[in-house]
């Protein structure tokens, strides 16, 4: 039987998701001998392929970058996860919607230093977006598994649910924040 | 008072007719999912999470406020009833900022939990991303209305427990906010006796004990049954 495809990202998060994924130790093991990743931090491909049986997104879509690879993850991807609370709410990294682009700029980049003050902007830094959206407002999304992170032991129950053909439900392992 | 019988659920039972819905249900170990209703305070019916059928009604009924009356035919699941509770949720999630990763009620918040009970694993309406202000103002105290899901539990016990009236609710629809002394911060207040009892029946980390960092604030919501047996009412 060949192996499923797995690709995963990490947009707007702390990439805890992904270290809570590694947390599943010697269950990696296991999952590898049925998956096999096509694109991921976990590994150094530097392109998504057209066609991914499952992907996998981690953090909030905050920036332009950002909405480009969770549009080409919907189109690749056959089943898309969104996974954890960045993924899911925004999170963190959404606490910045209350403020425009600017307010935040003047505060990161202007008040608080006392050399150089700059906007980050122009070639090579993606542009942020006025206000950080969940995964779900950009593309649909098939499956959300909450927590910050969700433990490994969510995310192992969420993998070998879905690689027997079963639909996890996440609610029954996860919470938002847990 | 009389005594009178309905069924809810399929089950008959026996009430009497000062009871409410909530009432007779939870006497006979129907569960019925509440959110602003706490046992001791005086029933508000506002975040209609406790929503039956009943029979020959036209839209669905709170049960906290809605008394029982003779042959009543209640039904407190159905799949459209959990879907009006689930969708409640998602707006109270969508209305404030709720971050429970950074909360410091996270893993001890009412709001969290009727979450997760109710199978919510994504909020489907667009965030209002309001920036609601913080008030520090109070030695002990702290009010974080990102929080607030407007359930007047602070409000009402303020007014019927402790008797110093200071909480309120201002603004109306989605500018409604809970205010201390007709809007003084809540540090100046001349009615706040500093008792902490709102603190205690908040459901989320709105109204919080100072000094807590995230997952630390854990409430004693039932300490006012306690006191209301102590009272002998």
């Amino acid at each position: 039987m060949s192996k499923v495809t797995v690709a995963t990202v990490w947009l707007d998060g702390c990439s805890g998701c992904h270290m809570s994924f590694l947390d599943m130790d010697e269950r990696l093991i296991e999952i590898a001998e049925k998956i096999e990743f096509v694109y991921s931090p976990f590994v150094d491909v530097k392109e998504l392929p057209e066609s991914v049986d499952l992907g996998i997104i981690e953090g909030a879509v905050s920036n332009e970058d950002d909405l480009k690879k969770a549009l080409k993850f919907r189109k690749s991807c056959k089943f898309l996860i969104s996974l954890g609370d960045c993924a899911i709410n925004g999170n963190v990294p959404a606490m910045r919607n209350k403020f425009s682009v600017r307010e935040c700029f003047d505060r990161a980049y202007h008040e608080n230093v006392t050399e150089h003050p700059i906007d980050p902007v122009g070639e090579g830094v993606p542009a942020l977006l006025e206000t950080v959206k969940p995964v779900h407002q950009v593309v649909p999304v098939d499956l959300f598994v909450q927590g910050c992170p969700p433990s490994a032991d969510t995310i192992y129950y969420v993998l070998t649910e879905l690689l027997a053909g079963r639909t996890p439900d996440p609610t029954t392992m996860t919470r938002f924040g847990a | 008072m009389s005594v009178l019988t309905l069924t809810i659920d399929g089950q008959e039972v026996g009430a009497s007719s000062d009871q409410t819905i909530l009432d007779v249900a939870k006497a006979h170990k129907i569960n019925i999912p509440t959110m602003c209703f706490l046992e001791g305070l005086t029933p508000w019916g506002g975040c209609r999470i406790c929503v039956v059928d009943v029979e020959g009604a036209p839209r669905p009924l709170s049960s906290c406020t809605t008394h029982v009356t003779e042959g009543m035919v209640v039904t407190t699941t159905t799949g459209k009833l959990e879907s009006y509770r689930k969708m409640i949720l998602e707006m109270l999630y969508a209305e404030g900022n709720h971050t429970c990763s950074v909360c410091v009620s996270n893993g001890h918040c009412e709001l969290q939990d009727k979450a997760q009970e109710m199978k919510m694993d994504h909020v489907r309406l667009p965030y209002l991303n309001q920036n609601m202000p913080m008030d520090s103002t109070h030695e002990h105290f702290g009010l974080d209305q990102d929080r607030c899901i407007l359930c007047t539990r602070c409000v009402r016990v303020c007014s019927e427990i402790e008797g110093a009236q200071t909480w309120a609710v201002a603004g109306r629809g989605v500018d409604s906010h809970i205010i201390s002394d007709l809007g003084t911060p809540w540090g100046e207040s001349d009615s706040c006796t500093s008792c902490g009892k709102c603190v205690q029946v908040c459901p989320t980390g709105s109204l919080v004990n100072k000094g807590n960092a995230v997952n630390e604030q854990i409430k004693k919501v039932n300490f006012l049954e306690h006191l209301l047996q102590m009272r002998g009412q």
